[in-house]
């Protein structure tokens, strides 16, 4: 997985939730989940910093950081455009909405487009099944998103 | 027996959660709008603003309630109005322009807009002021199946009260049964009462939970855990957020009981991170409950003492497996290991734990409160109590319901679901997730309870259950679910890690055209080998609606295998698309829309797909409004 290695990254956020976190059981996944809130996502530096702290090898801390699909070891865009694939959207028609979103913004899932504007995703199940096909478009949830009203969406975000 | 004060604790928190609602200040007129994450994503937060708007424009007294899911999702937003003296109205898909009409109509003239109403209260106790015949042409609560049919048990208080007020959960019952279990019982008594009702883990296996308690119990150690799995990863599956969001204080109270007779101090409720609101409201009730001596040291001023921390997911839904969610909590990936032991023994920082689902800890106060003797008098046999489904996919009324075990598919499918949209053709329903199975139409009569649905090649899982219709392709669906176990592996054991893939790529040869009779026989082997070594039910289950699909639709299978063709129309590969010449007008949406220029024609001038260069996406299949293209 791709890293980005930003040149001069300020870790005294992260040093401020490690402090918060101090003595806590059960931290780690909370204390990346923090992190990540304030950076956007999790740099490599930071990564060391809280192996650091921790007292906790960085292969350990990476290979925890690298399998959650939460965490990102890399920059992300402005915007982040999640549409969801789970069952009952899939049925209801989510690849047409996820082809849509490929097309129109030239990204494909996982990806950020080159001016760091959009990131799309493709996620399973955000459990507002009954209101399928269902997106999420900067943490709003929209029902009933299907390609057409993606398309518009997007339309008035590119503006 | 009863200490007076004991109870007076008890009559104190009621009698003050009374005082608090009436200094509330609350109208006896009562608007209540559905606010669960569904709700708000159908726009229930713009209109709960128009309607605040309105009534302080003009001036009305009337209370504005927030709640959670009530379940009748097809037609959120949902908006109850209540007044005294008359019938309560539901009204249905709600948008900010009707709100005017619907507080000047309805509010403050008394006329009900029975075009916009989806259901209303009974007539008796008599309201009143006579009712019109068009009112009572809306169909009550009981005469609609979707709500008559329900039993609502775990989602009680779900579309009722205002989940960020704890006030509303006691002046409901709300905490008696914790009283009753610190105060009045012994924890052998409580285990026993959920033994003896009958309840079984409701997360999908099904495990007794009176026996789950009791084994934690019995574990040596001090120190000893309890966990609420809402990790609800399942896609199709929402009843764990409904609850949290509607009622959090059911899951609370449920887990402190636990605690109580398991006798831990400590509990975690691991609730995945895209449920944020589920989140907000349960941090919310954690706080309130510790502000009125519910939780934390010396709860109710007993001896007993239980704290409660929310852990968030990371997005893995693997960790929806016991094991993997401790390995989680505790800080490491979501790998699940070989049991024994199992948790119950060596859990969590390896102490007995007792971990269930949030609709298991849902049940728990009512059958505190209730007793088991009422509980195991609902349902089945061997399968007690109630059950909630989550309805989706193709069906009409799309949404979540509660009803007894034994209830037949097609009861839920067509009575409360109310059948299949489009007049389509039902195909299959598809429960217990991607792990699980579907059920054709020869089987719709299968009673829903866990040995029933296990044995005809189904399973209960945690209550999804996605309709589909003639117009979904069993292999492309199949496959589906073979993508999505694959990317969720957690890669520790190789049958999983590469039987899953290898699976996958015999579904991709077929779905591409390619496949051979060979390859059934593959899916075979694969399917035996991945159910008997995969380390957890994660890889074991992996083949299961691959397996139930062939077993039910193997003429699909051998369609796309020897003739080449998908039937319902959908593996793209297997499809032709032709424009008809007496349709096409040679407007060129095709023209334009096609990717790789593969469409030709002069404008008015019929237009034509060259095959050679067609990529099968469907873009001019989409975009032509007269049906002049058609695909076989």
């Amino acid at each position: 997985m791709e890293m980005t290695a930003s040149p001069s990254v300020n870790l005294s956020q992260v040093d401020s939730i490690l402090q918060q976190r101090k003595g806590e059981m059960g931290a780690v996944i909370p204390i990346l989940q923090e992190t990540q809130e304030a950076y956007g996502y999790l740099p490599r530096e930071v990564i060391e910093r809280i192996a650091d702290t921790m007292g906790l090898p960085f292969s350990q801390l990476y290979g925890v950081a690298t399998f959650y699909s939460q965490f990102y070891l890399s920059r992300r865009g402005k915007n982040i455009i999640k549409v969801c694939d789970g069952t009952a959207c899939h049925v209801r028609g989510a690849v047409r909405t996820v082809d849509t979103v490929h097309k129109d913004l030239g990204v494909s899932p996982g990806g950020t487009t080159d001016d760091y504007n959009f990131t799309f995703e493709v996620v399973y199940c955000l459990g507002a099944c009954a209101l399928a096909p269902v997106a999420v478009v900067n943490g709003q949830v929209k029902a009933r998103c299907t390609a057409e009203r993606m398309r518009q969406t997007l339309k008035e975000m590119t503006k | 027996m009863p200490q007076p004060s004991a109870m007076e604790q008890l009559r104190q928190l009621k009698e003050q959660a009374i005082t608090e609602i009436n200094a509330r200040g609350d109208s006896a007129t009562k608007i209540t709008i559905g606010m669960g994450t569904c709700g708000i994503a159908a726009g229930a937060r713009e209109v709960m603003h128009a309607l605040l708007h309105e009534l302080e424009a003009l001036n009305l007294d009337a209370t504005v309630v927030a709640t959670g899911c009530v379940g009748l999702c097809s037609q959120e937003p949902l908006v109850d109005i209540e007044q005294p003296g008359g019938l309560r109205v539901t009204y249905g898909k709600v948008n900010p322009q009707m709100v005017p009409t619907l507080i000047s109509e309805h509010l403050v003239k008394g006329h009900v807009l029975t075009q916009w109403a989806v259901a209303r209260g009974s007539t008796t106790p008599a309201p009143v002021r006579p009712q019109p015949e068009s009112v009572r042409s809306i169909p009550t609560y009981d005469d609609i199946p979707f709500y008559g049919m329900q039993v609502r048990i775990a989602l009680r208080n779900c579309g009722v009260i205002n989940p960020e007020e704890i006030q509303d959960y006691i002046v409901r019952g709300g905490y008696e049964a914790l009283g009753r279990a610190i105060f009045e019982m012994s924890p052998e008594e409580i285990i026993n009462t959920v033994k003896q009702a009958g309840l079984r883990g409701r997360g999908g296996a099904g495990f007794p939970t009176g026996l789950k308690w009791e084994l934690t119990r019995k574990a040596p150690g001090d120190v000893k855990y309890i966990i609420c799995n809402a990790d609800e990863g399942d896609p199709g599956a929402f009843m764990d957020r409904s609850i949290l969001e509607g009622d959090p204080h059911t899951v609370v109270e449920g887990m402190l009981i636990a605690a109580r007779a398991i006798g831990a101090t400590e509990g975690y409720v691991y609730c995945r991170a895209e449920y944020p609101l589920a989140i907000k409201r349960l941090q919310k009730a954690i706080e309130e409950a510790h502000e009125r001596a519910l939780l934390g040291e010396n709860i109710l001023g007993s001896d007993f003492s239980f704290d409660l921390h929310i852990k968030q997911g990371a997005g893995a839904f693997v960790c929806g497996e016991e094991t993997a969610l401790i390995a989680s909590i505790e800080g490491r990936r979501g790998e699940p290991r070989p049991r024994p032991p199992f948790p119950a023994v060596s859990g969590l920082w390896g102490k007995p734990t007792s971990i269930n689902n949030v609709e298991t800890w849902a049940n728990v106060p009512p059958i505190i409160s209730h007793g088991a003797e009422w509980f195991s008098s609902i349902g089945t046999e061997k399968s007690k109590g109630t059950k909630v489904f989550a309805l989706t996919g193709k069906v009409n009324k799309p949404g979540l319901v509660e009803v007894p075990m034994g209830i037949t598919m097609q009861e839920i499918i067509y009575d409360i679901g109310g059948g299949i949209p489009n007049d389509k053709k039902f195909k299959a329903v598809q429960t217990g997730g991607p792990l699980g199975g579907c059920l054709p139409t020869s089987m719709l009569e299968t009673p829903v309870d866990y040995d029933s649905l296990t044995s005809a090649g189904a399973t209960m899982g945690s209550g999804g259950m996605i309709v589909i219709d003639e117009d979904t392709c069993m292999v492309e669906f199949a496959k589906f679910f073979l993508t999505f176990a694959t990317d969720e592996s957690c890669g520790q054991c190789t049958p999983c890690r590469v039987g899953g893939k290898r699976m996958l790529e015999v579904l991709t040869r077929i779905t591409d055209g390619k496949g051979t009779m060979n390859d059934l026989k593959e899916i075979d082997q694969l399917a035996k080998t991945m159910a008997d070594t995969s380390l957890c039910a994660l890889g074991q289950l992996t083949p299961n609606p691959t397996l139930s699909s062939l077993r039910h639709f193997k003429e699909e299978f051998l369609a796309h295998i020897v003739d080449k063709k998908c039937p319902a129309g959908v593996c793209t590969a297997l499809l032709h698309f032709d424009i008809v010449a007496d349709k096409c007008k040679g407007c060129s949406l095709c023209l334009i829309s096609c990717p790789t220029g593969a469409i030709e024609g002069a404008r008015k001038q019929v237009h034509s797909i060259n095959q050679d260069k067609c990529i099968k996406c469907g873009s001019c299949y989409d975009v032509c409004r007269l049906d002049a293209v058609i695909k076989s």
